[in-house]
């Protein structure tokens, strides 16, 4: 700079465009800018609109714009709203546990054990990402139909004679479609995880007397929590949701909660109760959120 | 010598075409601070983790404490390392990282914590157990991991290069804060390092290795003074070789005739070869004397140009170049006075001059 120290740099000109680049936060701002347009419009907005609307009344086709909690109290007085919500948590839980021990040993795997070629595993796990969504919900009709891949098979070894009812329609299928739609988006962030953690921690571990087991409950898992949290988290929150597994290969008892409010907004007409139940399910998942992040706190305490 | 904690019998390792350890045979008595020193790729590191049993030896035999653990899984062998970059937990605190190998040691908690205690006074960090790992400084881990080894009381601490990373200054206070250590809790430290004057300063015994081979196994002293190869010679400080052919061998005194140096005088009990045939003369910087003025021609002297020069603080560096040598002669002198005139002009004629018994006699390597 050609200003001497004790005169400070003073902009007479372009003030606003020297301010913006010696401002860090502005610079922030301006890049965060797009998303934040986006997140506003696309969440906050709807959001506002979606608790409004919970509040006020359907009257057959018209909306009632006065201030009631009727559709609140209908979720707590009809017990089959509340027993689905239950259903569609429970649901989502085992579809997050399966997931999450069906993608920890792969991404283990690839994290630990191959040395050449990790981005080929990495796209390989990505593949069934590029079919639709549906078509692979449809797949899995056709493997656990009535007539599907798994009865004629074990109909033509002759381990059965009648084909397996219990295979479709229930929600064991939901866990199964909903496990596999969702592996990929649990592997990534548990492998990243994985693939940060020192080797010499684990050498370390193991020098220090413990065996290979518990080097691995003491430390590999424990530093690889981070990756399977977010994978919890990314399985969990949009399986409560879903509405299209359930329809297809759910049947009547593998209905959830997105079915619900699908029908409110459509057959049903009843946009404000579909509105409240939205709101319920979302505190809910915050709530189940939060108990999954304070149990990782109070089990890395534990083995800490 | 005091009885072997660990032998290793012609142990050979190799990755693939590549032979990281090339017939290692030697023994490690109790209580010795041992190095291995090298240069980076010497095998150094592979000798200490097959030691540690994180590699298994393509051949040979690891014996620790009179037992074959050769195929032994590192958990089950009674040795404990430190690591390069300390491995220190990052998820648990100061404490825990302290326990972690104490979990089936059978004490009671509050045995436990008074071990802990114990050991965070051994390290000097009191009341530091509950920091967490990220809230410690380079030196620190250093000594938590230090102290995470010895609360498992190893019959053997294993130490790979743990002064690496630290500053020079408190890379030299823990080299003294390691040799006390050592000494207080008399346990066989193997120390790797590629830094010879740290292995000078921590060691009983060093061993060199070089591209898999351990050349020389011995004490500091005898490696700078007498070493016995070539590679030894140049690696440990910094020597000039030069060329000479044997001659007269009389009282202890041999006479030697060299191309860039003149007659030489040398004392020493055996000659290196029979008269007429050749051998290495290698000096080392600090054993030349400076003279500024005609010292005549005699045995043991030689005329020089004075090349570039150095002045290190407590020392200066001069390069000399001889007639009929290319590469410069080394010379380092101590700084005695202060005056800083020491630093001639370049070119101008000095003479070097060094006692009987200041050079070492190596074989004629083809």
């Amino acid at each position: 700079m050609s200003a001497s120290p004790s005169e400070p740099v003073r902009a007479t000109r372009g003030g606003v465009r020297v301010w913006f680049m010696r401002s860090e936060s502005a610079r922030g701002y301006a890049l965060l800018s797009p998303t934040l347009v986006v997140v506003v419009l696309g969440l906050i907005f709807p959001i506002v609109i979606l608790t409004t609307l919970s509040f006020w009344k359907q009257d057959y086709v018209d909306i009632i714009r006065t201030f009631t909690l009727e559709n609140y109290s209908a979720f707590f007085e009809k017990k089959i709203y509340y027993l689905i919500l239950y259903r569609s948590i429970r649901i989502s839980a085992f579809v997050t546990l399966v997931t999450i021990v069906l993608a920890y040993p792969l991404a283990y795997f690839i994290a630990f054990h191959v040395q050449k070629n990790k981005i080929m595993w990495i796209i390989l796990v990505t593949i069934p990402f590029w079919t639709s969504y549906l078509l692979r919900v449809f797949a899995w009709k056709v493997i656990l139909g009535y007539n599907g891949v798994i009865n004629s098979g074990l109909i033509s070894l002759g381990l059965i004679s009648e084909p397996l009812e219990f295979l479709l329609y229930n929600p064991t299928a939901v866990v199964i479609t909903l496990a596999h739609a969702w592996a990929a988006v649990a592997i990534l962030p548990i492998y990243v995880s994985l693939e940060k953690i020192d080797r010499s921690l684990i050498e370390a571990a193991r020098d220090l007397g413990e065996s290979a087991f518990m080097t691995f409950v003491r430390v590999t898992l424990p530093l690889s929590l981070p990756g399977v949290i977010a994978a919890s988290l990314l399985v969990f929150i949009p399986t409560v949701g879903e509405y299209v597994t359930p329809t297809l290969v759910g049947g009547t008892r593998g209905i959830m909660i997105g079915n619900i409010i699908q029908s409110m907004f459509g057959k049903a007409l009843n946009w404000p109760l579909g509105a409240a139940l939205s709101i319920i399910s979302m505190l809910t998942v915050t709530l189940a959120v939060c108990v999954l992040l304070g149990g990782t706190r109070w089990f890395r305490k534990k083995v800490g | 010598m005091t009885k072997a904690i660990i032998s290793i019998n012609h142990v050979t390792k190799d990755f693939g075409s590549v032979r990281a350890v090339n017939d290692a045979n030697f023994e490690i008595a109790e209580g010795e601070f041992f190095s291995l020193l090298g240069p980076s790729g010497c095998g150094k590191t592979t000798l200490l983790r097959i030691l540690a049993g994180f590699e298994v030896p393509s051949a040979g035999s690891i014996y620790i404490d009179g037992r074959d653990v050769t195929l032994l899984p590192p958990n089950h062998r009674p040795v404990n390392m430190v690591f390069q970059n300390y491995a220190i937990f990052p998820h648990l605190n100061v404490a825990s990282n302290i326990a972690f190998g104490m979990r089936r040691s059978g004490l009671s908690k509050a045995e436990l914590a008074e071990r802990i205690e114990e050991m965070l006074e051994l390290i000097r960090l009191p009341g530091y157990g509950e920091r967490g790992a990220h809230e410690l400084s380079g030196g620190q881990r250093q000594r938590v991991a230090l102290a995470r080894a010895l609360i498992k009381q190893p019959k053997v601490l294993l130490l790979d290069e743990p002064l690496g990373a630290l500053d020079k200054k408190l890379r030299e206070q823990m080299q003294i804060e390691l040799r006390q250590l050592q000494q207080q809790v008399g346990i066989t430290f193997v120390f790797v390092t590629h830094d010879q004057e740290e292995a000078l300063t921590l060691s009983d015994r060093i061993a060199v290795m070089s591209q898999g081979d351990v050349l020389e196994i011995s004490t500091p002293g005898e490696l700078y003074e007498a070493p016995r190869s070539r590679f030894v010679a140049d690696f440990i400080g910094t020597m000039n070789f030069f060329d000479c052919i044997v001659g007269d061998y009389r009282g202890g005194v041999l006479s030697a005739d060299s191309a860039e140096l003149g007659p030489v005088r040398v004392a020493c009990t055996t000659p290196p070869a029979a008269p007429g045939e050749g051998f290495v003369l290698a000096i080392r910087p600090e054993k030349f004397q400076l003279v500024f003025d005609d010292a005549g021609a005699s045995a043991n002297t030689v005329r020089g140009r004075m090349g570039p020069s150095a002045y290190l603080g407590d020392r200066s560096h001069f390069y000399v170049y001889l007639e009929g040598r290319n590469e410069p002669v080394s010379v380092a002198l101590p700084n005695l006075a202060r005056s800083l005139d020491r630093i001639r002009g370049v070119d101008q004629e000095v003479w070097l001059t060094w006692p009987e018994d200041a050079a070492v006699l190596l074989p004629r390597e083809e």
